[in-house]
């Protein structure tokens, strides 16, 4: 560009380079960048969405079998001779046959049926049945004998946990092959299967105990729930929002409303949003120092899961309110005080409740935040073989020990058996279900309630 | 303002919850090894009694023992599980703290095995100083010491896949890691002469010891501090890869490993239990004297865990893979008198 062509010269008028409806190279250049930038924003977002799919689709390939599980239905004859050999029926005598008692008394009824259905085997002792069902099912059995002892000297329909194994081969994940280098299962017991499959005695159903049972150890996988540690998860929540919404509310309304603004204020401001950026297993050490070291909470307790998941989830309460209670126009606040309401009451009456609904989009976020957050719970004891018991009570939810929905899932990815990291996956599942819930109910009040000026 | 005093109110809750709360349930952490074998006797223990299951945690041996010696009381874990024997260094530190009454009970021995990506190269036969050779930061060579030159397998050992050198060991927290050195390293060093040359180099026999156990710094050595499902991540990733693993995780995961010898013996319960196998180790865990009697089942849980039915060599943790200890008569005892360590009852 040159001065001699920017200056209009009226001397040497030359007609204009060209029109308006004829490009010239700049404004070709110009055009074509645009359209590139257009492409590279489209591709950026094909690219996300390819990613999104792609995580979607392998968690629920991955996850969806873990809510389908094997099971055996069998008839158990309670032989009276090995579990009450007195004859008295007394609890006391009864409780003290363990499930090792109980593990032949299975082992024979399935030994039986498939006697009975002439299915033919190479396989032929009771203890042979053994690699076929799941450990948990002695328990089962003693357990329903121990609430009803009457049942004892009768035969009793069960309907139990097939063994990992055989789960896994009904659903593809064990294969012929790798059977040939397993030791707990052998190519017959698969023969056996099918046979069993055939008859009906074998059969995949829902799994609902994946959503309501208890953790099991690493012998047993079929058995394996997310219930109670989605109650660990539960009342941590209960903790966060009881201590964080009051707290942050009452912060922000503060700092916004009726702190004077000075250096002091601005220190703390912040220092607020240096907090949200902090890394939360910093939380779990400050936990781990503070509530159980030095104020002696119990260890693995959804209380100080929850205390220190409120210290990770408080800047971001503070921070979304301030910003939905700056969103309130200073006329409100005006117009409340020229009527003559005190500072106080404009607040509360007029600009709390405008911003109620920002608040609690705020609130909702961060609570799903702190539902997901597995490392500070790593250094207060919520990973492990933990989350076995239901909570007796209330109180007991909070003190028990406990685990919560995401640490059980990284313990369980981390355990040997294969057969945990379809659980693990299937975990996932239902905490994403859990997180979009929550997501999905922020928008919708936010799109409900929230006004605009 | 409601909410500000339920807030408050529940902070009382909390702070005054931790001076009426007793614990009911038996808490142990510690090894990643016994972790799997203690929740198979937590899980049945509370199938069994009346008391709650007990709680068990991960970590490591050393962050387990380090917990059992922070102190005396209902907010210290009971029990501590660990892939090696305590240390004196470790009994010193619980000593200051106030326990001093320790229970040492040995349930029974795991082997540690070497495995690779079942379609990879042929690693089928080791013997101590291949993995000297591979790992050592300092090997013979030609009668010399020398910076360890060697960049794939072949190379010291024809027998052996001519593939870059990639190992996963158990990182310094976990217990496997010393038997590692001590059976596999210490030996190995030995085997080639390395150690021999080391002295005849003036170092004294302490310090060729552990210069025996250094592993090379140069990336071939990799220390894996998580769990061994980490260590099966990056052998499904690298096919050149070899990896440290416990026998039971290798028999759980048949499908995707496949298992070196050692000196020409398999690894297997058998072999273990009969001393054949010279990679295994025994597994311990460690009682807090003081806590049998005020918490409850603690000791049950003890006597349950050794017990024939469990522990025996038909149990369900030789099942999964523990040898099992062919003096559990003597272990059971222990634990009935609660003979602490250092002989007082």
């Amino acid at each position: 560009m040159t001065d001699a062509a920017n200056t209009p010269a009226p001397s040497d008028m030359t007609p204009a380079k060209g029109s308006l409806h004829v490009l010239d190279a700049r404004t070709k250049k110009r055009n074509a960048a645009e359209a590139r930038f257009r492409i590279y924003g489209l591709s950026a977002v094909v690219i996300g969405l390819v990613f999104l799919v792609v995580l979607l689709t392998t968690i629920l390939s991955n996850g969806v079998g873990a809510f389908q599980q094997t099971f055996i239905s069998a008839q158990v004859y309670l032989d009276p001779a090995k579990l009450d050999k007195k004859g008295e029926r007394d609890i006391e005598d009864i409780k003290k046959v363990s499930t090792f008692g109980y593990t032949p008394l299975i082992q024979q009824a399935l030994f039986d049926k498939v006697q009975e259905l002439g299915v033919e085997t190479p396989l032929d002792s009771a203890k042979d049945m053994k690699a076929l069902i799941s450990a948990s099912a002695a328990a089962i059995v003693r357990d329903e004998v121990i609430a009803n002892p009457d049942l004892i000297g009768q035969t009793v329909e069960f309907r139990l946990l097939a063994a990992s194994r055989v789960d896994g081969y009904l659903k593809g994940r064990v294969t012929r092959e790798a059977v040939a280098r397993d030791k707990n299962i052998d190519a017959e017991h698969l023969d056996l299967v099918d046979a069993l499959r055939e008859a009906g005695v074998i059969a995949k159903g829902f799994n609902l105990s994946f959503i309501t049972g208890a953790d099991a150890s690493e012998s047993r996988p079929e058995q394996a729930g997310l219930g109670v540690s989605m109650l660990g998860s539960f009342f941590m929540m209960l903790v966060v929002l009881a201590l964080s919404l009051p707290i942050g509310v009452a912060a922000s309304i503060y700092l916004e409303e009726f702190a004077p603004k000075n250096r002091l204020t601005d220190i703390i401001e912040v220092n607020i949003s240096n907090l949200a950026a902090v890394p939360s297993i910093v939380f779990g050490i400050l936990g781990l120092a503070v509530f159980i070291q030095f104020m002696h909470l119990p260890q693995s307790a959804p209380l100080v899961g929850g205390l220190v998941l409120t210290l990770m989830t408080l800047p971001t309460i503070i921070i979304s309110t301030r910003a939905s209670l700056k969103a309130v126009p200073p006329s409100i606040r005006d117009a409340a005080l020229g009527v003559g309401a005190s500072k106080m009451q404009s607040v509360f009456h007029h600009v709390l409740p405008l911003a109620m609904p920002g608040i609690l989009t705020g609130t909702i976020i961060g609570l799903a935040q702190a539902l997901g957050e597995t490392a500070p719970l790593l250094l207060i004891g919520m990973v492990g073989y933990i989350a076995t018991n239901y909570p007796d009570g209330l109180a007991g939810g909070f003190v028990d020990p406990n685990s919560a929905m995401p640490a059980q899932i990284y313990e369980w990815a981390k355990r040997a058996d294969p057969a945990y990291y379809e659980r693990a996956w299937g975990g996932i599942i239902i905490l994403l279900v859990f997180l979009m819930t929550m997501n999905i109910i922020a928008i919708l009040l936010r799109r409900r309630f929230e006004r605009r000026w | 303002m409601t909410l500000k005093l339920t807030a408050s109110a529940l902070a009382i809750a909390a702070v005054s919850a931790s001076a009426a709360y007793a614990r009911d349930n038996v808490q142990v952490a510690g090894s990643s090894t016994v972790l799997p074998y203690a929740s198979i006797v937590a899980e049945a223990f509370g199938e069994n009694f009346d008391f709650p299951t007990p709680v068990v945690e991960s970590g490591g041996s050393s962050a387990g023992l380090k917990r059992f010696c922070e102190g005396v009381g209902e907010n210290t874990i009971d029990i501590a599980n660990a892939s090696r024997a305590i240390r004196e260094k470790e009994i010193k530190a619980c000593a200051e703290s106030g326990v001093t009454d320790i229970i040492e009970v040995r349930i029974g021995y795991d082997g540690i095995v070497f495995a690779s990506q079942l379609n990879g190269p042929a690693f089928t036969a080791f013997e101590p100083a291949d993995l000297y050779n591979a790992l050592a930061p300092k090997v013979l060579k030609d009668g010399a010491l020398v910076d360890n030159p060697y960049n794939t397998w072949a190379e010291f050992n024809a027998d052996l896949p001519d593939v870059e050198i990639a190992a996963f060991i158990p990182g310094t927290k976990h217990g496997t890691r010393e038997v590692f050195e001590e059976k596999v390293l210490a030996v190995g060093c030995e085997v080639t002469g390395a150690f021999q040359a080391m002295i005849d180099a003036g170092m004294s026999e302490d310090d060729a010891e552990d210069a025996c156990i250094a592993v090379r710094t140069d990336g071939k050595s990799v220390d894996i501090d998580g769990d061994y499902t980490e260590t099966l991540a990056r052998i499904d990733s690298n096919a050149n890869g070899v990896g440290v693993f416990g026998l039971a995780f290798y028999e759980n995961n048949t499908d995707k490993l496949k298992v070196a010898t050692m000196s020409d013996v398999a690894p297997s319960t058998e072999s273990i239990a009969s001393g054949e196998y010279p990679v295994s180790r025994p597994l311990f865990f460690y009682i807090k004297k003081a806590h049998i009697g005020v918490i409850p089942g603690l000791k049950e849980y003890a006597e349950f865990f050794v017990s024939d039915e469990i522990a025996g060599p038909d149990g369900p943790l030789a099942e999964y893979g523990l040898v099992s200890d062919p003096e559990l008569a003597d272990t059971q005892a222990v634990v009935a008198d609660e003979k602490t360590m250092g002989g007082s009852m």
